[in-house]
């Protein structure tokens, strides 16, 4: 399921692109009443485009879509924005070492820099007096790290070719 | 300028320099919010996109509880039927004891020449979700501007006061917890008329009574009522149950810990109450404690 390196991948449709980014803030949007430790769906799609088409999806977007985060969450108003376009900023800056490693060591760099926005906002928001929430906030970031293998093979399925042989393909 | 790339090849900004701008205009944004409140305007636009995918969201899990209602059992609803009535004859008896107390204060008031306390119309209003953001303590109740609610209105549930407004979008309005860290409300000991501030402990699920002297007369079970000081929450609304007091010779004030009385579920119905409309004048210094000015001041634009 991995991107292997012997299959070509066919071009990647913007559509599906929007559609997958439109599902994950509709999960973030659902109503979390106290459970603490949901992944940040968002965050993680995020760092998926920008890892595997980081000329399409960039650090614009990526604060764009933390705005909306905010206002939904009624959080500090740019504390999203600025986590989300540092983790696009990273993620687009090593996307070809993170492409060149199997799965597993792929979640181990998404868990760094998922971890590395979530520690960005909790500074931001200490700094800006709020409560520690506690370790438990952390837990969200590792949960979506595990996820990555099965983004990967969620995500990358519209653009696999089926594995019939056709004769007359060139490649 | 011979040398710049073909078209082909251009790709904008550098990355270093597109982060470093849409961080500083993140700062920027954050200082405006926490400091100003100048970013409401753009969370306000910003709230007509998110809320669609807000409401589509919460749709189904406000479905399940509609349904849930819908199909509980006769027996249940007679049963329930059954404790309010009864509730309903202890509260009529309790309601003509208030009808006369009140006709009674009020011309006690006139003879006082006090300012009569009008009370005003309230909103009647359902919690939607708790708000997700883990640095704070806020619920999203279903009703906004379009409804006149306004930031700065005390909220209330059957036993006691829940928070207060602090942001007002268009269809929905965020209410900071009495839990909150950056709230403060004014109360008074029931039992012996004791004044104090009680702030959000951080923790998340207490209050905490803070500069009481480790003498001051508070024990446990205690009830808080608010005491009506900061001309916000109307008098006499309870607020917390007295926990746990440490009393300690080491330190000039007691560690004392309430249990806010109001509960925050889901779909559980709030009142918005009018802000009092006796407020003093504001004072030329408001040599208040910090923490509580925040609130206190944006609540005094919304008026």
């Amino acid at each position: 399921m991995a991107a292997n390196p012997h299959h070509i991948l066919q071009p990647v449709k913007v559509g599906f692109m929007t559609a997958s980014v439109v599902a994950a803030l509709a999960f973030n949007l659902l109503p979390w009443q106290d459970v603490r430790g949901v992944p940040d769906l968002l965050a993680l799609v995020l760092t998926f485009w920008c890892v595997h088409q980081p000329r399409k999806m960039g650090i614009g977007i990526a604060w764009l879509l933390g705005l909306v985060m905010d206002t939904a969450n009624g959080a500090l108003f740019g504390q999203h924005a600025l986590a989300y376009a540092a983790l696009a900023y990273t993620a687009q800056g090593l996307h070809r070492r993170i492409l060149s490693f199997p799965p597993w060591p792929q979640a181990l760099h998404v868990l760094v820099l998922l971890l590395g926005s979530q520690l960005l906002m909790l500074a931001v928001r200490m700094l800006a007096g709020g409560t520690f929430p506690g370790v438990s906030f952390f837990v969200g970031g590792v949960i979506a790290a595990a996820l990555w293998p099965l983004a990967t093979f969620v995500l990358l399925a519209p653009q696999r070719r089926p594995h019939e042989v056709d004769e007359t393909r060139p490649i | 300028m011979e040398h710049t790339p073909p078209q082909f090849f251009h790709r904008g900004p550098a990355p270093i320099a597109r982060l470093t701008f849409f961080a500083l205009l993140s700062v920027f944004l954050m200082v405006l919010d926490a400091r100003f409140r100048y970013a409401e305007p753009l969370r306000q636009v910003l709230a007509i996109v998110a809320y669609p995918l807000q409401q589509i969201a919460t749709a189904p899990f406000t479905a399940i509880a509609r349904s849930r209602e819908f199909f509980s059992t006769q027996s249940a609803l007679r049963e329930q039927n059954t404790a309010l009535r009864a509730q309903k004859l202890r509260d009529a008896e309790d309601l003509l004891k208030l009808q006369a107390l009140r006709t009674e204060n009020d011309s006690l008031r006139r003879l006082l020449a006090a300012k009569e306390q009008v009370p005003g119309e309230a909103i009647f209003a359902e919690i939607v979700y708790a708000g997700r953001d883990p640095f704070s303590r806020k619920v999203i109740i279903d009703r906004g501007a379009q409804h006149g609610v306004q930031t700065g209105q005390p909220v209330v549930d059957a036993s006691g006061v829940l928070g207060q407004v602090t942001r007002v979008q268009p269809l929905l309005a965020e209410v900071t917890l009495i839990i909150d860290k950056d709230h403060a409300i004014p109360v008074q000991v029931v039992r012996n008329g004791l004044r104090g501030v009680a702030y959000g402990s951080g923790d998340g699920s207490t209050l905490e009574l803070r500069h009481m002297a480790s003498n001051a007369e508070v024990e446990a079970g205690d009830l808080l009522v608010t005491s009506g000081l900061d001309g916000l929450y109307p008098r006499g609304l309870p607020v917390a149950k007295i926990a746990k007091i440490e009393r300690d010779s080491a330190y000039a004030f007691a560690k004392i810990l309430g249990q806010p009385v109001a509960g925050t579920t889901q779909h559980q119905q709030v009142l918005v109450l009018a802000a009092e409309a006796s407020a003093p004048t504001w004072s030329a210094e408001p040599d208040r404690a910090k923490k509580g000015a925040r609130t206190k001041r944006s609540a005094r634009k919304g008026e």
